[in-house]
């Protein structure tokens, strides 16, 4: 178990391609969460304070840390902690640095035919805010298409636009209004 | 009553309700340029036969009819006369001022706490009375009874329907949260429909003026709500992707909205109770921003099917658009004039978006506003002037231009960015 997951450490900061395969092999994380599941509330309940239990309590905390540690959707050395796509201006066109990252989340989803996105395509503040709505949708369907061509399934995506609702105002800049021209992705629940 | 001890009853009353009409006014308005030919009108103060707390009706006339840009109220403190009825009128004093025309009124108090409600709007040169009216309220009903007499006044003199007795709907955001608030048209008791810690956008008044639709995004996507005036609220549109620009139809019974499922932006129409719904645009390309035109056979809306985004049309049946804007590279958010001769709309002008007027008769396009960001162009109901978002110092700010460009009005709100304006129906 423990070799597993330093194996995964390990590969995921070698080379991106060795650790798309590895985040593939997923089981490794949901083991321990079923573990954390069960065990706690059982033991406690059986067992009330004793020095035993204490340990027992810590080790399952450790657990706990290894699995969020290794969940790849929030470790932040792997690429599916990679959210944002930037965008040119007046652009919907998926740029070839976000590719890797692209192609990361679509073998995740497909692995994980339960896992559900939220695509959410946003704009800078320049034009009207329903025109931007519809803009930023844009954004969200290319990068709905690029997973579709990827073979990740419509059902297992849902594309929404916040337009230039969460957009930075006051951008003086190009860098700042650059942030602001982004899909994110979300995962459900998260 | 003693002439001596109503003068002073009236000056105490007028000072103290300046401050409170001051205080409850969210909105301040500014007002700058004005019609090359305005009538000067005398409004004298109506005479208060009354000491409850009650609203300074003629300042409200004034301000109202300062505001339309029409008139020029006069400054009558040298006059000593204050009629209250137009048999007490000495006309040589007003017509020494230069006035055309003057209001005169009086307030008295009838039994079981109404108030009634007197004025009269005299001719000055020709010395004879062009309307009056008597209105029987509630107290509460001071500060509308003073729209409404504006209102009067407005038509007689200019021989259109008054907008003073309206409302408008827009957007407040403050300290993070997301207020749908409407307020009177003077900017006067404003009153939060629904907050929200995420943004609330695009509302839209039913034609009767008792529902708002709008766009919230409580629940982390736009989805459509309608809401009563009284309160209740229901969804509209929750359909996978987004739900967003709504727009009544004249008659009520429909509205125009845009779902993307999981593509681009498409117009849609649905029955105001959210059954019905039939896809009414079918491209590939952003087709979004519906409205209708006054006799609800067409929908206009903005795409980018020819490249760049412009204005097409469509049969609100359905069917094929056809393109309506071919100037600029720019050109979205198309809203029709109540007499469906012109639409407003937002273009690009050199890189400024800027509200725009084009006359769909000779199709010629005058450029209304002067900032850089404005949008959400509105149309007042009796089609003479435009309310807008702008930006001024940093934040948003709502302006109204008249159709003719002359009369300009800013309208801020102390303490929060406003923005998305929509200007209600007449209140019958």
């Amino acid at each position: 178990m423990n070799k597993t997951i330093w194996n995964t450490k390990l590969l995921c900061g070698l080379a991106l391609a060795v650790l798309l395969s590895a985040c593939k092999s997923t089981p490794m994380v949901e083991k321990p969460a079923s573990v954390v599941d069960k065990s706690p509330s059982t033991q406690s309940a059986a067992m009330p304070a004793s020095a035993a239990d204490t340990s027992a309590i810590k080790e399952l905390n450790v657990d706990g840390n290894a699995t969020t540690g290794n969940n790849p959707l929030k470790d932040p050395s792997n690429i599916l902690s990679k959210r944002n796509i930037y965008f040119d201006f007046d652009s919907d066109a998926v740029k070839a640095e976000f590719r890797p990252m692209v192609e990361a989340h679509a073998k995740y989803l497909i692995a994980h035919t339960g896992a559900k996105v939220v695509l959410q395509g946003n704009t800078d503040v320049r034009g009207t805010r329903e025109y931007n709505l519809s803009l930023g949708q844009r954004r969200s369907v290319a990068v709905k298409k690029a997973l579709n061509l990827l073979g990740v399934q419509d059902k297992q995506i849902e594309t929404v636009s916040f337009g230039e609702e969460k957009a930075t105002e006051a951008c003086a800049d190009e860098a700042c209004s650059k942030t602001n021209r982004r899909v994110d992705i979300v995962y459900e629940n998260e | 009553m003693d002439i001596f001890k109503k003068t002073i009853s009236l000056v105490v009353l007028s000072l103290s309700l300046c401050l409170a009409s001051t205080a409850n006014a969210a909105l301040e308005i500014e007002i700058s340029g004005g019609s090359a030919q305005q009538v000067p009108v005398a409004i004298v103060p109506f005479a208060h036969a009354t000491t409850a707390n009650q609203e300074n009706i003629s300042a409200i006339i004034s301000a109202d009819l300062h505001h339309s840009g029409l008139f020029r109220v006069l400054e009558i403190g040298g006059v000593v006369s204050r009629p209250s009825d137009i048999a007490q009128i000495k006309y040589s004093e007003w017509s020494a001022l230069q006035a055309q025309a003057m209001v005169v009124g009086i307030v008295e108090t009838l039994s079981g706490n109404r108030l009634k409600v007197t004025f009269e709007l005299a001719d000055v040169l020709k010395q004879t009375q062009l309307t009056g009216m008597q209105y029987n309220i509630a107290p509460n009903q001071l500060r509308a009874t003073a729209h409404k007499i504006a209102d009067e006044i407005y038509q007689k003199l200019t021989g259109e329907t008054g907008i003073f007795a309206s409302r408008i709907a827009y957007i407040n955001k403050s300290n993070g949260r997301y207020a749908l608030r409407i307020a009177d048209v003077d900017g006067a008791n404003p009153l939060t429909m629904v907050s929200s810690k995420e943004p609330i956008i695009s509302p839209s008044w039913s034609p009767d003026g008792s529902k708002i639709a709008y766009v919230s995004f409580e629940k982390k996507k736009p989805i459509i709500f309608v809401q009563s005036l009284a309160g209740q609220r229901t969804v509209l549109a929750n359909f996978k992707g987004n739900n967003s620009a709504p727009a009544w139809a004249p008659d009520g019974e429909k509205l125009a909205i845009v779902l993307t499922y999981g593509a681009n932006s498409q117009v849609y129409t649905i029955n105001a109770d959210g059954s019905g719904l039939k896809q009414i645009t079918k491209s590939s390309a952003i087709d979004t921003e519906p409205t209708w035109s006054a006799d609800g056979l067409w929908i206009y809306f903005s795409s980018d099917r020819g490249g760049k985004p412009q204005i097409y049309k469509v049969s609100s049946s359905g069917g094929e658009p056809q393109r309506v804007t071919f100037e600029g590279a720019y050109n979205v958010s198309p809203r029709f004039s109540p007499d469906g001769k012109s639409l407003a709309m937002i273009r690009n002008d050199g890189g400024k978006f800027r509200v725009a007027l084009q006359d769909l008769a000779s199709g010629q396009v005058q450029i209304l506003s002067e900032g850089s960001q404005d949008e959400s162009p509105s149309f007042a109901p009796n089609g003479r002037v435009l309310l807008y978002a702008t930006r001024t110092g940093g934040h948003g700010a709502l302006a109204a231009v008249s159709v003719d460009g002359r009369v300009k009005q800013s309208l801020n709100e102390s303490g929060g960015d406003i923005r998305e304006p929509a200007w209600g129906p007449l209140q019958h």
